[in-house]
């Protein structure tokens, strides 16, 4: 057990130095998968703010429901109960008196308004449903749409629809993304650790014929690529909260503009605990690829 | 110690290093294995540290049976022996101290009980004051004498070396002729292979003597 700690310890402590002993190779090993990291990385802060996006635009997730301009006061309260029946979440109702008192108020509309014969608003109710979902809120809208006396039903989220098929599909592309700069990321593990495994040539032979296991011999190397593909996730995480620190003031005043108030959020540390862990399995599977076809020539 | 029954070697190819050879070499033993060069030496030396396999007979040392060992047991049969190459095969990237750790590194020995026991391994050869100097500073013998403070550091049961003074002159020759002397004199079985007639005239041990893989 002793041994067994001193060993790992050991090659823990050599696939240091090898990153420490060649700055320069280090350095542009740890940018090449640092940039492969980023861009999935940055794709994921930004779905994550766009998603916060949609969450905070109030009024969203809404069902406007119009009633038929000739329907009784009974037949109103009628649609009220079956809205608590439904447990359909809060609800509003706006009686047309007070819909076209709303539309006077309305700048330019007063004229217009004073002129009509009569009120041509129908009773309404703004349904905020209890579930937000795009599918329960499609179901909900069909439900009331055939109920008595409803003239139309209408459901005001039809772009947060839209904006989480946008979301699905940011989510899937990342996910490619990801993929291909995962395989890039072992690629690069598996060329510096092959051109290792080739300097190192004869301090293996020599290990293999004085006893060295073969977990002896890989142990550095699996040490070496975790340690090159973690190191190279923090430097992600830190090039992301770079740039979202440079984009953050400018999207906040672009916010301004358009009369909202809206802050980027940059990778939490669990983001970063998540990139350094990703590059680091990463890493160590390209080590173990690597090292596994480098050393059958040792045989 | 070590016991070959109708041990051959043959190489890819048809060539037959060594041929039908038996012998027993029991536990503390002196031992030389000659031949004119190409008789089998190195192969015989290369089967007992399981560099090679036997392609047919049997080969035991230390009671292992080399020839129905599993890949995965090797690396402890080999801790069991000390190797001696005649090219050394030296790390030149580190100290004359670091390339006796080696194999002390790997058993996993605690640092600073390993340092210890590799600057008793130089002293026993005559090199603790060279402790820090690489390889590349040293002269041909005393490569050799680093090979072997590499080779015994673990304290192996059996010495085994191969040439160890083929690249050398008569002087340094005799050095390490008496440094394997010493060992066989505390109880470790010495297994060397050489065509040098001067050691076998003056220490007059046992002989095994190679012609063409076979053994006269």
């Amino acid at each position: 057990m002793k041994a067994w700690f001193a060993q790992h310890q050991a090659a823990l402590a050599s696939a240091f130095h090898r990153l420490w002993s060649t700055p320069l190779n280090t350095l542009l090993s740890l940018l090449v998968i640092g940039i492969a990291l980023t861009l999935p990385g940055a794709g994921y802060v930004l779905l994550d703010n766009l998603r916060d996006l949609g969450r905070n635009a109030s009024g969203v997730q809404q069902i406007s429901l119009f009633m038929n301009v000739d329907a009784s006061k009974k037949e109103v309260g009628d649609i009220e109960s079956r809205l608590r029946a439904a447990g359909a979440g809060k609800w509003k109702f706006v009686p047309k008196e007070e819909a076209l008192k709303r539309m006077q108020r309305s700048e330019g509309m007063a004229e217009i308004v004073a002129s009509l014969p009569r009120n041509p608003l129908p009773d309404a109710f703004i349904v905020e449903p209890a579930n937000t979902e795009p599918e329960a809120l499609e179901v909900m809208r069909k439900e009331i749409a055939g109920w008595p006396k409803v003239a139309h039903v209408q459901l005001d989220s039809a772009w947060v629809k839209r904006f989480d098929a946008f979301l699905k599909l940011g989510k899937l592309a990342l996910w490619m993304l990801g993929g291909i700069f995962a395989a890039g990321l072992v690629a690069v593990t598996f060329n510096t650790i092959r051109l290792q495994v080739l300097a190192q040539a004869a301090e293996i032979e020599v290990a293999r014929m004085i006893g060295a296991t073969d977990g002896f011999i890989r142990r550095p190397f699996y040490y070496f690529g975790a340690l090159q593909g973690g190191l190279g996730g923090l430097l992600a995480a830190a090039l992301v909260a770079g740039a979202v620190g440079l984009l953050g003031g400018p999207v906040g005043d672009l916010a301004t503009l358009y009369g909202g108030s809206f802050a980027l959020n940059g990778p939490s540390p669990l983001d970063a605990l998540v990139l350094a862990s990703a590059g680091a399995v990463l890493g160590w599977l390209g080590a173990q690829l690597s090292v596994s076809l480098s050393l059958r020539k040792f045989d | 110690m070590i016991v070959a029954s109708n041990l051959s070697k043959r190489y890819p190819g048809g060539y037959e290093a060594v041929q039908d050879v038996s012998f027993e070499i029991s536990a503390g033993q002196m031992v030389f294995i000659t031949g004119h060069s190409g008789a089998g030496k190195t192969t015989l030396v290369k089967l007992i540290a399981s560099i090679e396999r036997p392609t047919a007979g049997s080969l035991v040392v230390n009671g292992q049976n080399l020839s129905a060992l599993r890949r995965s047991a090797i690396p402890y049969v080999r801790r069991h022996l000390g190797m001696v190459f005649q090219d050394q095969k030296l790390l030149f990237d580190r100290s004359a101290l670091d390339n006796v750790l080696l194999p002390l590194q790997i058993v996993g020995m605690p640092r600073r009980e390993s340092i210890r026991r590799a600057q008793a391994a130089l002293d026993k050869v005559g090199l603790l004051a060279r402790e820090k100097a690489r390889p590349i500073a040293l002269s041909g013998g005393e490569q050799q004498r680093l090979a072997i403070a590499r080779a015994v550091v673990n304290r192996p049961t059996v010495l085994l070396a191969d040439e160890p003074t083929g690249n050398l002159d008569a002087d340094s020759a005799t050095e390490i002729l008496e440094i394997f002397a010493d060992f066989h004199r505390v109880g470790v079985t010495v297994v060397v292979a050489t065509h040098d007639q001067n050691w076998i005239e003056r220490y007059h041990p046992n002989v095994l003597r190679l012609d063409h893989g076979r053994l006269l």
